[in-house]
């Protein structure tokens, strides 16, 4: 009989065991072990190509815009004679792009896409240069908005269901919680003052301070605009309860008819209130509508001066290149090319839908009536012999399996409702789109028969 | 009536002490809870009344209160009291130039280089538009630039830099492209590594003087702090192992948990080049004490002196200790004079922090068609060499000029062997051997002789009287006007 070993742990683990590594380097929060990161692996495994993989998996799962391609590229190589949008003759020439690195980004850059944001909306609001910061990417916008917001242990309320990024985006290294505001199919998942109150009330009583709401629009995954209606009481809560409002508009120019596009920028517009306009955040980026996501270019509009200038200065960890900045600034000042852009790409977004729509109701799916982005919100649940995450992800996984689509579980988007999935189709061809639609109208026809 | 009774004594003055006191209490008591119950429920102090309608809330003119910020932000957007910061401002407002504003201030508190900046220009508009532009069949491809891509960057990036990498740190060592993960630029990458080696409250150690953009890098989010471990002039300011030790034990003293070590070699703002043998005490006193080791090596390519340049990777590989508590910041801003591409990043020899590491980059990944610029310059090995080459002899050539310069005026400087910077000891200058007199010289280094140096303090240094003086931005005709300027500055201060 011994005493028990004791392991004395000292101040910094003088016992030459493995190095330790930080709480954010092992947490989870990532989320890249979910179902929303598990098809991609499978994708990644099995990619589908047209010719050389036919029977691959075709991923449905990634909100890319392939369908406007031809249009940048045709732009480019014929506006870029000698290279010189990409700066490599002439002033202001490269020697200022390489040297380059003030966070304010360059002027040019941020007025041209002032410029563009402006034509998104159809001239309904204005944007003024100086309160756009530059991030690279809208995830880095959404991220650095959550630090400046809110602190540790702080929530933001967010409308269910949301893009599965959000988890990790404003989460993982902010120690920010998400409260969500419960949405469902009675009223098309649009946002209620109740939903509203009982998240905030939740939040209070788990003794969290809510410190703003956060919602996308157009929504992901719904691929639906948010009504005016509801962005005014959105607004009317948030000046209540004195927190923030953020609206990610990342796919305002992916609407397919631009009148049903309400920004929050064109309420905040009509008032001249500082103190209401100062909780008011846009995030864009031109990876969804522009199609250039590898680009990484983002941008923080923010009517709030202080969160501008903190904003700003929080962009050193993400500044977007000097080189990028030049190469979109003449692109997106180029009023002719981004009129006809925004035109024919919600054009042919709005043709995508509808066949992806129009095959799915054939095979007998119903689809939440959308109007914008670059998938649709399609309706499994009576598929379900249970109604649970449970009987979702497995029907996900045959799905994966069987039809070898990749498309994403409502519940990694916390959806409350079980049975519905979001479904991109903007980033494959239309033929691949075809054979998709035959693959679900196979395994429909298969069901029926059984 | 039992109430009542006692009451009314009280209120008469009688019942003696305790029940004159007790009583009342009590009631007071539950008069509060009384109240308390009827209350309603807690909500926000500043929440308003429901309305029916936005407009309506608007006109009836309430007060509305002011949306706050995190506690977190409000030190971020304050005005920096740091000369360092103050210094590059001023300039701002009245750069010197050589043709229209000769009175202006001479701009040496910037660590960046133009000398070889023809070079790469001549290169960029040979090969910048085919970089970006072609793709394997020669067609234009947008999707090569537009997709997205991995966050850590392309392969094929990673596998020229760590080519380019083995070729600057003289070939010694050979970096693996799985170990790297790309960032948009150095800031990005160090603030990452401490993210994933520090919780918040955790602290590094750092020799000073050292670069003062580390106190935003590494304090701004993560929370991490920086202990400085004290370097002496009579050491060339090298750091010692009994230095660290010190700052160690009187950092547990403080109960502050050590994660790691932070420092910069070649090392920002001194110059010096460590030596294989501190290097590799470095890492033996971090693997016993089981702390991390970063190594930034931003300046790895800017060596000009004839002390040959070791990569803390090579000690790494010696396999003399645990190799995966090595991690390497690297970046082009400096080496390649590119600051506005943002090409940084971090290498390191741990799985998981790379791992880690690849999936924070989605906050600061490098956009592809810089990537696509980067292979093709970084790959064109002999235009790297040529360049490489230049770009040393001309530091050189440059630091040679601007030393002599200041010792013509009997003012040394530090040994330094690399860097874009020289540390001067400008003690002689002095007014008084203090924090306050280095600081009152670095005012009139601004205002009178109209030059920006940064002072010791800014990089935290023990010992007055040292500046920061980037000589690189320089052209050869700048010289003498600088040295000038300070030659009349240190005379009026001697009268």
């Amino acid at each position: 009989m011994g005493l028990p070993l004791m392991m004395e742990r000292s101040s910094d683990n003088n016992n030459n065991n493995v190095v330790e590594l930080s709480r954010v380097a092992v947490s989870d929060t990532h989320g890249e072990d979910s179902p929303y990161f598990a098809g991609w692996k499978a994708y990644d495994e099995n990619p589908y190509d047209e010719t050389h993989n036919p029977s691959g998996v075709i991923q449905m799962g990634l909100a890319e815009n392939q369908v406007s391609f031809d249009l940048l590229e045709t732009y480019l190589e014929k506006k870029n004679p000698e290279g010189s949008m990409w700066g490599s003759k002439g002033a202001p020439g490269f020697r200022e792009n390489a040297l380059f690195q003030d966070y304010h980004g360059l002027k040019t850059f941020r007025q041209a896409m002032a410029s563009f944001m402006e034509q998104i909306r159809g001239g309904k609001a204005r944007f003024d240069p100086d309160r756009i910061v530059l991030t690279a990417g809208a995830t880095a916008a959404n991220e650095l908005l959550t630090f400046i917001l809110a602190d540790p242990n702080d929530a933001l309320l967010v409308p269910t269901p949301y893009y599965p990024g959000f988890d990790r985006d404003l989460r993982w290294r902010t120690g920010v919680k998400i409260v969500p505001i419960h949405c469902d199919s009675s009223n098309h998942f649009q946002i209620t003052p109740e939903a509203l109150e009982s998240a905030y009330q939740t939040a209070r009583d788990a003794n969290i301070r809510v410190r703003g709401v956060l919602i996308t629009n157009p929504s992901n995954p719904l691929g639906a605009t948010v009504q005016k209606k509801v962005l005014e009481d959105l607004l009317d809560f948030c000046v209540r309860k004195n927190i923030h409002l953020v609206s990610d508009e990342i796919y305002s120019g992916s609407v397919f008819h631009a009148s049903e596009f309400t920004s929050v920028a064109e309420i905040v517009e009509n008032i001249d209130d500082v103190s209401v306009k100062e909780r008011v955040h846009i995030v864009y980026s031109l990876s969804k509508d522009l199609g250039l996501p590898g680009f990484r270019v983002g941008t923080i509009y923010s009517y709030n001066d202080h969160v501008v200038r903190t904003a700003r200065r929080m962009s050193s960890f993400t500044l977007v290149s000097s080189q990028t900045q030049h190469m979109l600034a003449s692109m997106l000042s180029d009023v002719e090319f981004t009129e006809k852009y925004i035109r024919i790409n919600r054009e042919r977004l709005r043709t995508r839908y509808e066949t992806i729509v129009e095959g799915l109701k054939k095979a007998g799916i119903e689809c939440l009536k959308g109007n914008a982005g670059l998938f649709c919100w399609m309706n499994l649940g009576f598929l379900l012999e249970k109604k649970t995450k449970e009987g979702e992800l497995q029907l996900w996984d045959v799905i994966l399996k069987e039809l070898k689509l990749n498309i994403s579980p409502g519940s990694s988007c916390h959806c409350s409702e079980f049975g519905w999935f979001r479904v991109c189709f903007a980033n494959m061809s239309e033929n691949t789109l075809e054979i998709a639609l035959k693959r679900i109208h196979e395994f429909m026809d298969r069901r029926r028969r059984f | 009536m039992r109430l009542i009774v006692p009451l009314r004594g009280v209120i008469q003055g009688r019942g003696g002490l305790f029940v004159g006191s007790l009583i009342p209490c009590c009631l007071f008591y539950f008069l509060q809870l009384y109240l308390k119950r009827r209350r309603p429920p807690p909500s926000d102090p500043t929440e308003l009344p429901r309305t029916s309608s936005l407009s309506n809330l608007f006109s009836r003119g309430n007060s509305i209160g002011r949306v706050r910020v995190s506690s977190r932000a409000v030190p971020v957007a304050k005005p920096s009291d740091s000369p360092y910061y103050i210094g590059l401002e001023r300039v701002k407002t009245d750069p010197y130039d050589r043709i229209t504003n000769t009175d202006g201030i001479m701009q040496l508190g910037l660590a960046e280089s133009t000398l070889c900046f023809d070079l790469l220009q001549r290169w960029m508009s040979e090969n910048l538009m085919d970089s970006i532009m072609q793709s394997d069949d020669g067609e234009f491809d947008i999707s090569s630039i537009a997709m997205y891509k991995p966050f850590e960057g392309l392969l094929e990036l990673r596998v020229a830099f760590a080519d380019f990498m083995s070729r600057i740190m003289g070939g010694n060592v050979s970096f693996d492209p799985s170990n790297m993960v790309i960032t948009a630029g150095g800031t990005p990458a160090m603030e990452v590594l401490a993210f994933c080696l520090a919780d918040h409250g955790n602290a590094f150690l750092i020799p000073t003087p050292y670069y003062p953009g580390f106190d935003r890098d590494i304090k701004f989010r993560t929370g991490v702090e920086l202990i400085p471990v004290h370097c002496r002039s009579s050491d060339n300011f090298t750091v010692t192992v009994s230095a660290l030790e010190q700052a160690l034990n009187q950092a547990r003293k403080r109960g502050s948990k050590v994660s790691g070590i932070l420092f910069s070699n070649p090392s920002n703002p001194v110059g010096n080049i460590l030596s294989r043998e501190t290097l590799h005490d470095i890492l033996r006193f971090a693997q016993e004490k089981n702390i991390h080791v970063i190594s930034d090596e931003i300046f790895a390519g800017s060596v000009y002196g004839d002390k040959e340049f070791v990569s803390m990777a090579e000690i790494a590989e010696l396999g003399e200790f645990d190799k995966s508590r090595v991690h390497i910041i690297y970046g082009l801003s400096k080496d390649l004079s590119i600051p506005g591409f943002r090409a940084g990043l971090i290498y390191s020899f741990h799985e998981d922090v790379v791992n880690a590491a690849k999936k924070l980059m989605r906050f600061s990944s490098m956009s592809v068609p810089v990537q696509r610029i980067l292979i093709s310059l970084l790959s064109d090995v002999r235009f790297i060499e040529e360049y490489m080459k230049a770009h040393k002899q001309r530091i050189r050539d440059k630091h040679i000029r601007f030393v002599e310069g200041l010792k013509q005026l009997g003012i040394p400087c530090a040994e330094s062997g690399g860097g874009l910077y020289c540390w001067v000891d400008m003690r002689s200058l002095l007014t008084s051997y203090s924090e306050k007199g280095e600081l009152e010289l670095f005012e009139k280094l601004l205002t009178v002789a109209k030059i920006n140096a940064t002072p010791g303090t800014a990089c935290y240094c023990i010992e007055p009287g040292w500046f920061r003086c980037c000589f690189t931005a320089l052209a050869d005709e700048d010289i003498p006007v600088t040295m000038e300027r300070i030659r009349q500055l240190a005379e009026s201060s001697k009268s």
